[in-house]
Parts: C-alpha cells; structure tokens; sequence
C-alpha cells in the first residue's frame, strides 16, 4: 500500500545567537528518512533530547519560530505545505501529544476538545469519541486539573479520533502510567490502525514500542541510525547499529546491561558518527567520514560504517 | 462559611496592621522633616514683629513643642474613637477635606484606571500574539518610551501642546476659574479633567501593557497552545479561547495593583495641572506640615490600595476554576 506519510532526508536546525550577535544554525534532527503507510505502526524510538518531539512538530507545522526545516515531507504523495496542513491539521492528522499541560488549565474539557464550535453535531461526535474510551458525560465539564493521568491520555486519543483520521502522530502518549493502563492506551493504538489510520509512534521506551509497532526508526542525537521491522529485534544479531544492540541488552529481559557514556547534545558533533565516542568498535574513520549515509543493510537501514563488525562484510 | 469568616478575620487584621504601619511611617518622615512649620506657615517677616506669646500660641497650635511620641499616641487615641482631627491649614475637620478632595480625584483616577486598564490589556495581548512582528515592535517602542519619560514631564507637554498652542483644553483647576460653584456643569467638569486623566492613563497603559505582553508570550509558548495549533485552531481562535482566558488572572492582579501607581501618579499629575484633588492636597500637607491631614490622606490612601489588592483576591476566587471547585467542595 502507498505511504500516507514519507519524510525525505527532513532537517531540522534552529537559529541561537551566542556570545554577542553572532548566530550559529544548530542541528536538531539531521537527515531523517521514514515512511508511515495505512493501517502500520511505525515506532520511532530515542532517549529525550534526541530530538523526536521536533519531528513530531514539523510534520505538523507547529515548530518554533527560530527554526529552519530542510527536507521533504510528503502526504498522500504530495509535498505537505503550509496551506495544505491547514486544512489537514486536527482533522485528517492529528496529534496526541505527551501531557495533561497540553490542555488548557483553565478550560473545561469539552470545550477545549470541541476547539470553539458549539453545534449539536459536533458535540455528539466528541461526546461519543469520548464514550469510546469509557469516558461519560460529566468528563466534559471537568478542568484538566481535575483528570486524572489515564483519564487525561484517553481525553487526548478521543480528541484525535473524534474526526476520524488518518494519520496519527503518537508523541510519547504514555510515560507517567503503569505498565496495564500503558499496554491499554497502545491497545488502542493498534485498534485504529486495524481501522486504518498509519501512526508514527514516537517514545524512548523501546519495549513499549516494540510491543506494539510494526517498524522501528532508531533515533540518536537527532539522527536516524537504524530502521528495523520489530521481528529484527528477536535476536541481537538481526540488528544492525551498535547502538540499537546496546539498547537490545540494556532491556530488562535481555540483561539489563547499561551502555557507558551519554548521548551528544545536538550540534556538538561537528563530524563522523555522534556514537562514535561511545561505540565499542568505533574504528578512526568513524570519526573522521564527513557524512555517514543511511544505507540499506540486511533488509533494513543503517547509518553506520562498519555494521556488520565481526561478521562477513554484506553491505548491499 | 467558617473559611470566609477566618479569611475575612485575617484580612482585616492584616489590614490594621498595615494602616498602623504607614501612619507611623507618615509620622516619623514628618517629624524628620527640616521644615520648621512656623516659618513655612507664617513666614520669617511675620513672626519677628510677633510677640513671644503669641509665637508660643502659634507653636502650640502647630504642636511644636509638644514630644513626638505623644503627638502620635494622642493621634491615634482620637483615630479610634472616630476623630480624625483637623486640618491645621484647611481649619476643616481632615475628613471635610479628604472627602472634598477625593470627591474630584476619584473619578479622576476611575477614568485613568479604567482606560489604562483596558487599553493594557488590549495592547499587550495584540502584541504578545505578534511576538516579534511589526504590531509588537510597535506596541513595545512606545512603552519604552513611555515609561522612560517622567509624569510629570509628560503632563507639561500635554499641557503645553493641547491647552497653551491648541487651545482645547484649560490649562489647570478642576472648574472654571472665578465661576459661580452653582453654574459649573458637568461638562465643565469633565473638559478640565480629560488632560489629567489622558496622562496618568497614558503612563498606566505602558506598564500594564507590558506585563500583560510578557504573559501573552508565555502563553503563546505553551504546550496548550503548541496543542490547539496542530488541533488546528487558528491564530485567531487561539488568542481569544486562550490567551485571553489565560492572561485574565495575571491581568487582574496588575489591574488592582495599579491602583498604587495610579494614586502615585496623581500626586504629580495634580500639581502640574493644579487640580484641587487629594494628591495635591497631599503635597500642600507635606510641605505645610499639616500632620493630621497627611496621617489622614497616607491613611485613607492606603486603605484603597489595601482594598484594591483585596479586591483582586477576591476575584482570584471567583475566575480560578481550582480555587472555585475547592470553595464549592468545602
């Protein structure tokens, strides 16, 4: 089936101005690739600080005004533009984002969720996406201080589906719940993607994202490292960067053996591979090779110079 | 309702306390005055043809030599049964006097209050929600340069260009000079009073209009915010769905708080404008040595500001829907 959503070689870098006026272009996501086709979960998987947010935002429009996005991003085949999205945004692709702070603090939910339109019409469809989440009535005249965690998320899916859509941007829908009511909310997740909407999950914890998606985007320090289907994380072996097999063996079921170090701050790798300094097979030209490619490698991706280290060279 | 009570109590003391404090305050400033009130009030030439009894009248009326300390607490005893004493410059009880001049600044300050609130309000959210555009780069250039020019400066110029070179307006009092009280209308009124009121509000707007915008930005960097943009809310919606709902509670903080800068203001706006109001009878008490007249304006003074602050906490409790649903819950 053909992509809903492709994003080509997406770039995202912000402007700061540093000692005095002189100003420096920061990268915070570097040449980013995925595709999100109809009825898939697509995972996209980092520590924060890796920049998954911003990716989130830019598929939206929504980022900050110092920033410069590079890159194509594609919907339904066509360049996603400013005019287009604002017919799209909150309707066909919708965004649930990471807290209760993304409800206004002094707005009863209902109106908050019905965006100011007051018709019948409306308020039935909200009322029944509400209900769909086992959420009644009275949820409607509550204050966002007066949800609870699980409540407040299951308020934010509702407010996605309520238009029924096609495209669905996950940011980190559910840190701060306990493993039953995070496996619900991702039990939904699948239940709308079987509906078909494509939905690019984007969260750090990496059993959680496996559990539930069909592909998973790696991301460090802003770039993409590896794109893995979810069946590739059986075995270490099916992985292909260092970085993703770390994460493999920092899994509880898997050892729980941390990996040293800590990720770069974006813009602070001037070159070569940002694992570099961390990777426990970093050879001297990881360091020193300008632009590392994403490549296809064992059936998926890699952005690494020497992926298969220790085994037969089998780069395609 | 035993929580109102036990609010209302503490109000009420903290209040008392407060008033306490600023006669104090108002009584030590004057006792270390170096304005001795004989030769401000009667005048170096007059009292050396004075005999000496009659200088000992004059310094018993102006409570010279009588000790500080006593001078207060003689003050005070009569403040708490009710008597607020007389002017020594006005011989009219303080509260004939405070009420005359009150009556004419109040509505005075109303207006500019009124005027600078609103017109804050407005100002800063247009310039909050254009962050770093031409509106907001306007707006912002003339708070600056608003609140870098002195009120008083700012009067004179008002004064010089629309009542000396236009002509529009009178160049002081609150009526017509040497007109009957009885054929003074309100139109009269209002036409002395629009100069005054336009430069405390013009002051009072850059102040509000810039806190309000700072609150504007934070709100319009909110995650709320970033939500109903990729909800697809336009910037329209989001500025008065949110913005607004949002910025209110700040907004009325600084609203009631301004009541201060306002009375503030008045005291120099007065002078400029020689309206007969309690700013300026403020300033006649304070270079006049009049003591129980500015004890009774810093007083009654203060107790409007106090009332404004509460005010504001008032409203806190009817527009916060957390402090509401608690009341509601009690």
């Amino acid at each position: 089936m053909k992509p809903i959503l492709e994003i080509r070689h997406l770039s995202i870098y912000f402007t700061q101005y540093e000692r005095g006026f002189r100003k420096r272009r920061l990268p915070a996501v570097r040449d980013l690739s995925l595709d999100v086709r109809p009825g898939k979960i697509v995972s996209v998987v980092g520590a924060s600080g890796s920049g998954k947010s911003l990716l989130a935002h830019s598929i939206l429009g929504v980022l900050p005004y110092n920033s410069h996005v590079e890159g194509e991003i594609l919907y339904d085949g066509v360049p996603l533009t400013e005019e287009r999205l604002s017919g799209l945004r909150g309707s066909e692709i919708a965004l649930i984002p990471q807290s209760v702070a993304c409800l206004d603090p002094l707005m009863k939910t209902g109106a908050q969720l019905r965006k100011g339109r007051k018709d019948q019409e409306t308020r039935e469809r909200y009322r029944a996406a509400l209900a769909r989440y086992g959420l009644g009535e009275e949820t409607e005249e509550m204050y966002p201080f007066e949800l609870s965690g699980g409540m407040a998320r299951r308020i934010l899916i509702a407010a996605a589906v309520a238009e029924p859509p096609r495209l669905i941007i996950a940011d980190e829908p559910t840190p701060g719940l306990d493993a039953r009511s995070a496996k619900r909310i991702l039990g939904h997740f699948r239940e709308l993607a079987d509906e078909g909407a494509g939905i690019l999950f984007i969260t750090h914890d990496l059993e959680l994202a496996l559990s539930v998606a069909d592909e998973t985007v790696v991301f460090y320090a802003g770039e993409t490292i590896e794109k893995a289907k979810v069946t590739d994380f059986a075995d270490p072996g099916g992985l292909r960067h260092p970085f993703t097999k770390a994460l493999w063996h920092a899994m509880p079921e898997h050892g729980f053996t941390p990996a040293g170090g800590a990720q770069p701050y974006p813009g602070t790798v001037k070159s070569g591979c940002p694992y570099a300094g961390q990777c426990p097979k970093g050879r001297a030209d990881c360091r020193s090779t300008e632009e590392i490619p994403l490549r296809n490698f064992r059936g998926g991706m890699v952005r690494c110079l020497h992926p298969g280290d220790g085994e037969k060279e089998e780069l395609v | 309702m035993k929580h109102r009570l036990q609010f209302a109590g503490k109000k009420l003391v903290r209040m008392a306390l407060l008033l306490l404090g600023v006669s104090i305050v108002t009584f030590l400033l004057m006792c270390a005055s170096p304005l001795d009130p004989l030769q401000t009030n009667v005048g170096q030439t007059a009292l050396g043809s004075m005999s000496p009894e009659q200088i000992e009248q004059l310094e018993a009326y102006w409570g010279v030599g009588t000790p500080p300390l006593e001078r207060y607490l003689g003050w005070l005893g009569d403040v708490l049964h009710g008597d607020m004493g007389t002017s020594l410059l006005y011989r009219q009880p303080v509260l004939t006097v405070i009420g005359q001049r009150l009556g004419s600044s109040l509505w005075l300050m109303l207006c500019a209050w009124l005027i600078s609130g609103v017109l804050g309000l407005a100002l800063g959210v247009i310039s909050g929600a254009f962050r770093g555009r031409w509106p907001d780069k306007l707006i912002r250039g003339y708070c600056f340069l608003i609140s870098s020019t002195p009120v008083f400066w700012l009067a004179i110029l008002l004064l010089l260009v629309f009542s000396v070179w236009l002509g529009w307006f009178p160049i002081g009092f609150s009526v017509p000079a040497g007109m009957e009280s009885a054929s003074v209308t309100m139109a009269d009124r209002i036409h002395h009073a629009v100069l005054p009121a336009l430069t405390l509000s013009i002051t009072g707007v850059a102040n509000i209009a810039l806190h309000t915008r700072e609150k504007m930005v934070d709100v319009m960097e909110s995650d709320y915010v970033l939500y109903a943009r990729a909800r697809g809310e336009s910037r329209l919606s989001i500025v008065l769905r949110h913005g607004l709902r949002n910025v209110a509670l700040p907004a009325i903080t600084l609203q009631f708080a301004s009541v201060s800068e306002i009375i503030g203001g008045s005291v120099m706006v007065e002078q400029v404008f020689s309206y007969p109001g309690l700013g300026q009878a403020a300033v006649t008490a304070g270079l006049g040595s009049d003591l129980p007249l500015l004890l009774g304006i810093t007083v009654v003074t203060a107790a409007i500001v106090f009332a404004g602050n509460l005010a504001a906490d008032l409203l806190y409790g009817v527009i916060d829907p957390k402090i509401r649903r608690r009341a509601a819950g009690r």
